[in-house]
């Protein structure tokens, strides 16, 4: 639960609202915990919340192992299709 | 990533160091995240049977006590509020019901991914009460505590928020002093720490002599960290330092810290497996007290009624593996899950019913 994403800001917004590409999708983030966060830094993001700033290999690195985790998500989802299908 | 990838990588030196320890360890995780790559890795098949790996009470769907589970449902069932929650919580099995039963019953039960997203669920929905149900650790409680700020500068007052957040340093302060658990050494949790910071763990480390590493989620992460903490039980040393150090620093995320400071105090808490703890759980501070539920709804305390035959808190304590558990695979399954362990995608029994549901342990 407490899965942390690395995402690239690509736009920061007003309210302490950004944008970030987190592996190819754009999503809406709060930076309201890493304000000094600038366009084209990257962060973990753990439910829409940009957590920590993050050097662009150190990124790289965790998303490889998001992706492996959304495989086990998929895959166990997949298991137990009735159940989540419900969600 | 297998055990073979794993011994092909460059931390093939290190996993050599961990094969030659000869005395009997344990260590625990402390997170659901490393339960669940502990599990996929094959990590506990590459290390020797004399080391091992225990799983702690590191799942927040899996820490909530059966009666705050059930005062939930109560409140969804009495009300006409809209719930919203993480995922895994729906399904998590009270004494009667789950929050997933009473939706098909009709109660208004949601899903989101963010606490931001109950909070827009709320704008749209003025004339209901929405209610969100905020679990998590140290890492999930800031951003619902960012989020209470939020809806007061919306002057949102129909949000609220039943916090249920637990704090990690008091529950390992009662892991290390239970005589009935034995652990050597903590595989601290990486995000968690993300807000915290190392400060805590440097506390506990001197208390309790228990070496700490804070570890990252990947399998190079897990096996550097696990040699770090026998290197330092090598040399007799207990103190508290981190691996996972791309993301964690040492003073945490202060930004983080003044949030929960600023909206959450320290409250007792009930753990599931390691019940009553005393400041170990937020509760939201009366300057915003009209964005707690709590209080909102006057929510009732529910007594815990155990659920029959269920070993979750022996296991969430490691004091027993998942294996060890006579309902594991045959009464509980993830189609059937009869305790939160089994729910949750990042529970022990759940991880262990995937990657090694053999009663053995290896698959």
């Amino acid at each position: 639960m407490c899965l942390g994403v690395p995402g690239k800001v690509t736009a920061i917004k007003e309210n302490q609202m950004a944008v970030a590409d987190v592996n190819g999708n754009y999503v809406d983030i709060s930076i309201i915990m890493t304000p000094q966060v600038r366009v084209g830094e990257y962060v973990m993001i753990h439910a829409g919340f940009a957590m920590q700033v993050m050097g662009q290999e150190e990124a790289e690195e965790s998303l490889r192992l998001m992706l492996e985790l959304q495989e086990i998500r998929e895959s166990y989802a997949n298991e137990h299709r009735e159940h989540f299908e419900e969600q | 990533m297998n055990t073979e990838s794993i011994s092909k990588n460059n931390n093939t030196e290190l996993l050599r160091e961990i094969k030659e320890e000869t005395r009997k360890l344990a260590l625990m995780e402390v997170c659901g995240t490393h339960t669940m790559a502990i599990a996929k890795s094959g990590i506990r098949n590459l290390i020797p049977p004399n080391l091992k790996l225990l799983s702690g009470p590191g799942c927040p769907v899996c820490v909530t006590s059966q009666g705050d589970i059930d005062s939930v449902i109560e409140l969804v069932k009495e009300s006409d509020i809209i719930l919203v929650t993480f995922g895994d919580m729906i399904r998590v099995p009270g004494s009667d019901s789950s929050l997933q039963e009473v939706r098909s019953q009709g109660a208004d039960v949601r899903v989101a991914y963010s606490p931001l997203d109950a909070l827009e669920i709320a704008r749209k929905n003025p004339g209901r009460d929405v209610v969100f149900l905020g679990i998590g650790f140290e890492t999930t409680a800031p951003l619902i505590g960012a989020t209470i700020e939020e809806a007061r500068r919306q002057e949102a007052s129909n949000f609220s928020v039943l916090s249920l957040h637990k704090l990690v340093p008091p529950a390992l302060e009662v892991i290390f002093s239970d005589p009935d658990i034995k652990v050597d050494g903590l595989i601290c949790p990486g995000h968690v720490s993300v807000v915290i910071g190392l400060e805590p763990y440097k506390l506990l480390a001197e208390k309790y002599a228990q070496p700490c590493v804070i570890t990252g989620f990947e399998n190079n992460d897990i096996i550097e960290g696990i040699a770090m903490l026998l290197l330092q039980i090598r040399k007799k040393e207990a103190f508290a330092e981190i691996q996972y150090k791309r993301v964690v620093k040492s003073e945490g995320n202060p930004v983080a810290q003044q949030i929960l400071q600023s909206v959450f105090k320290a409250a007792g808490a009930r753990w599931r497996g390691l019940g009553y703890i005393p400041d170990s759980g937020l509760a939201i501070r009366s300057e915003y007290r009209s964005f707690d539920a709590r209080e909102k709804f006057q929510l009732p305390e529910i007594e815990d009624r155990p659920i029959k035959g269920c070993a979750c808190g022996e296991v969430l304590t490691g004091k027993i593996s998942p294996h060890e558990c006579s309902l594991f695979g045959r009464a509980c399954t993830p189609l059937n899950p009869v305790g939160p362990c089994m729910v949750s995608h990042e529970g022990a029994c759940a991880a262990y019913y995937r990657y090694s549901p053999l009663k053995g342990g290896k698959k």
